[in-house]
């Protein structure tokens, strides 16, 4: 007897029985469900980890002035003898693994066009800032080497400042004043979105280092020539960047003449690092979370063999029958354990269903990032078909062992 | 006569029940030819119901042979007795066995889906024929529960026939039906028979022997009258 006939032998007695059939195929339904939905939770939030490291930049190293010792105790975050150019010229001169390095020196202050008026992000960089960020000129240019150096009045502009003062229109050649000095706008930022903060990485205006440092922040970073404020830079990606960083912090140690022993007055974050520790936590609870779902498919599948050996019982007439006709062993095996599978897949398919729209209904409602993994179906899919065999396997071979005339017999 | 369909040689069945053997058939030697109409009665526990097992291939024998068209069904391997049970044997139950909550073509169609024909034909239309021949067409789509028991073992019947067998074994046939509807399937056996197919009828009812070619009388696990009955009589 061929598959075809024996599944449609197993559909009709499945039918016959449909209610019990519902039943038995429950533990499935919330086994391949709760997995799907599991995995699709946790595969969201690694997409949104990665996702924001790409935003940020994997290979991206950034170094701040850390505090400064002052008599036995610290001072705050920043109190340290700050980075200045010298520093730039000399890690790129040490390290030929560095791609792209820039101070950033931060403020925020009013940016006034026309009759419009916005507080903002002024951030002063070097030329390299716009490729370490990640950030694209969509239109326009970058800032040259002169302008950096020279104090120039230009600026490059965010989406969210061309909506605020622009009103959307293109600000290539307008004239913005931020603290009353004239700035050229020369470029435009493509769109990054908004930041694991929740603020925009949009509300930004870019303008040259120089003239940061000497017209627009303000009297701290005026007080120390060269001051460059933050540090960030791009390590080669042949390089291993654990390595690089910490290559980075013997030099700047030796540089400022840090005592053995003594702690360092600066720090080097390594962004996507700090990023991924951040959520690693979530991401291994999804794991958990997942592995218990699992745990949950596996009872399904005591389940079947338990409604299956009840069942197998309770048609032990039918089996007689069916032997007495010309039923082989094999036909009867078979029959059973194609019940047991097509329990099992309708049951994954229902658990798909349920487990993808769970999936919907959670990212729509919580607004928890989903990502619907396709080769977990199929993975899912596929264990509840094995599930069936490996479960349905006992209840069968009991089924096809009986004797035909004790099971005609049967009461 | 006509050939020997049916030969057992000295067939003995026991029971082993809470250390105690019952021999429900000692010694029996018989022969059934291709055609007859036996109708084999006795009272409970007379054997009559084991050897028509062991002939169906149901049950094994504890010793003796066992020859169907002259083939030892003792060296048969399991699935060669379901081989036989399926083209050679159609069974006929008491309480007729069918399948609930199924049709009455399904039903029927049953021994076809383990028929090994390499060509089975059209299993709904040799279905609907074998159902035509038990009076039951205008019923096929019904569900057996919607039957009544006559309608129900006319079922039971053609689902026996289907596979064209040689022999009908039936266990009480109407033992769970009225009357009136016992002659029916009386009648229906006897166009079966008079149609060639060998019948063999276990059975409390004397109609049944009155009816059929020839009487064995079983007791205590042996035949102790084998009467040839004289064509029309008593009906």
């Amino acid at each position: 007897m061929d598959i075809i006939k024996t599944t449609s032998i197993a559909l009709v007695a499945l039918r016959l029985n449909a209610m019990r059939s519902f039943l038995t195929m429950l533990g499935i339904i919330i086994g391949i469900a709760s997995v799907i939905v599991m995995v699709s939770v946790s595969s969201g939030s690694k997409q949104e980890i990665e996702a924001q490291i790409d935003r940020l930049g994997s290979n991206v190293l950034s170094i701040r002035p850390g505090a400064r010792m002052m008599g036995g105790r610290h001072g705050g975050s920043g109190t340290a003898a700050p980075l200045t150019e010298k520093h730039i010229k000399s890690l790129r001169n040490k390290f030929a693994f560095i791609e792209g390095i820039s101070g950033s020196i931060s403020a925020t202050v009013p940016a006034v066009y026309g009759n419009n008026n916005w507080t903002t992000s002024v951030i002063g960089i070097h030329a390299d800032y716009i490729s370490v960020r990640q950030w694209v000129i969509e239109e326009g240019r970058n800032f040259t080497e002169r302008e950096v150096k020279s104090g120039g009045k230009v600026a490059l502009v965010g989406q969210d400042i061309i909506d605020k003062l622009f009103d959307g229109a293109s600000p290539l050649g307008a004239r913005i004043r931020i603290k009353n000095i004239p700035f050229t706008v020369i470029g435009t930022l493509q769109a990054k979105g908004a930041s694991n903060w929740g603020r925009s990485y949009d509300d930004v205006i870019f303008i040259p280092i120089s003239t940061s440092r000497m017209r627009v922040s303000g009297r701290q970073a005026r007080s120390v020539p060269d001051n460059i404020g933050n540090l960030y830079l791009t390590v080669n990606l042949d390089r291993d960047i654990g390595i690089a960083e910490e290559d980075l912090r013997e030099f700047l140690r030796e540089i400022r003449k840090i005592a053995p022993g003594a702690q360092d007055d600066f720090n080097v974050a390594n962004f996507s690092e700090f990023i991924r520790a951040r959520n690693e936590t979530s991401a291994t609870l999804g794991l958990l979370l997942a592995a218990t779902a699992a745990i949950a498919l596996v009872v399904g599948g005591i389940g079947i063999m338990n409604i299956m050996l009840v069942s197998v019982t309770e048609r032990t007439r039918e089996i007689g029958l069916r032997l007495a006709v010309g039923a082989r062993r094999k036909d009867i095996l078979n029959q059973f354990l194609v019940e047991a599978v097509t329990l099992c897949l309708i049951g994954s398919l229902v658990g798909v269903a349920l487990g993808v729209g769970t999936g919907e209904l959670v990212k729509r409602l919580v607004d928890i990032p989903v990502l619907l993994n396709i080769p977990i179906i199929f993975i899912a899919i596929s264990s509840a078909a094995l599930v069936g065999i490996f479960f349905g396997f006992y209840p069968a071979r009991k089924a096809s062992r009986m004797n035909p005339i004790d099971a005609l017999r049967y009461e | 006569m006509d050939k020997v369909l049916i030969e057992c040689r000295s067939l003995c069945k026991d029971y082993h029940m809470g250390g105690e053997t019952i021999h429900a058939l000692r010694n029996v030697s018989l022969q059934i030819h291709k055609g007859e109409y036996v109708a084999i009665m006795g009272p409970s526990g007379s054997g009559k119901s084991t050897l028509m097992n062991l002939v169906g291939a149901l049950d094994v024998p504890s010793r003796g042979d066992l020859l169907v068209n002259g083939v030892n069904l003792a060296g048969q391997s399991s699935d060669q007795l379901a081989n036989f049970r399926n083209h050679t044997i159609g069974f006929v139950f008491q309480q007729f066995n069918l399948l609930a909550r199924t049709t009455a073509l399904e039903n029927v169609k049953l021994p076809l889906l383990y028929s090994h024909d390499k060509n089975p034909g059209d299993l709904t239309r040799r279905a609907t024929e074998a159902l035509e021949r038990v009076g039951l067409a205008d019923r096929m789509d019904h569900e057996t529960t919607q039957l009544s028991g006559g309608q129900q073992q006319r079922v039971a019947i053609a689902r026996a026939l289907v596979n064209r067998p040689s022999m009908i074994l039936a266990d009480e046939p109407t033992g769970a039906l009225d009357t009136k509807t016992s002659i029916e399937i009386l009648d229906l056996f006897q166009e079966l028979n008079d149609a060639g197919i060998t019948l063999m009828v276990v059975t409390h009812d004397p109609e049944v022997a009155e009816v059929s070619k020839r009487n064995l009388m079983f007791r205590d696990g042996e035949i102790i009258d084998d009467l040839i009955v004289a064509q029309g009589a008593g009906s």
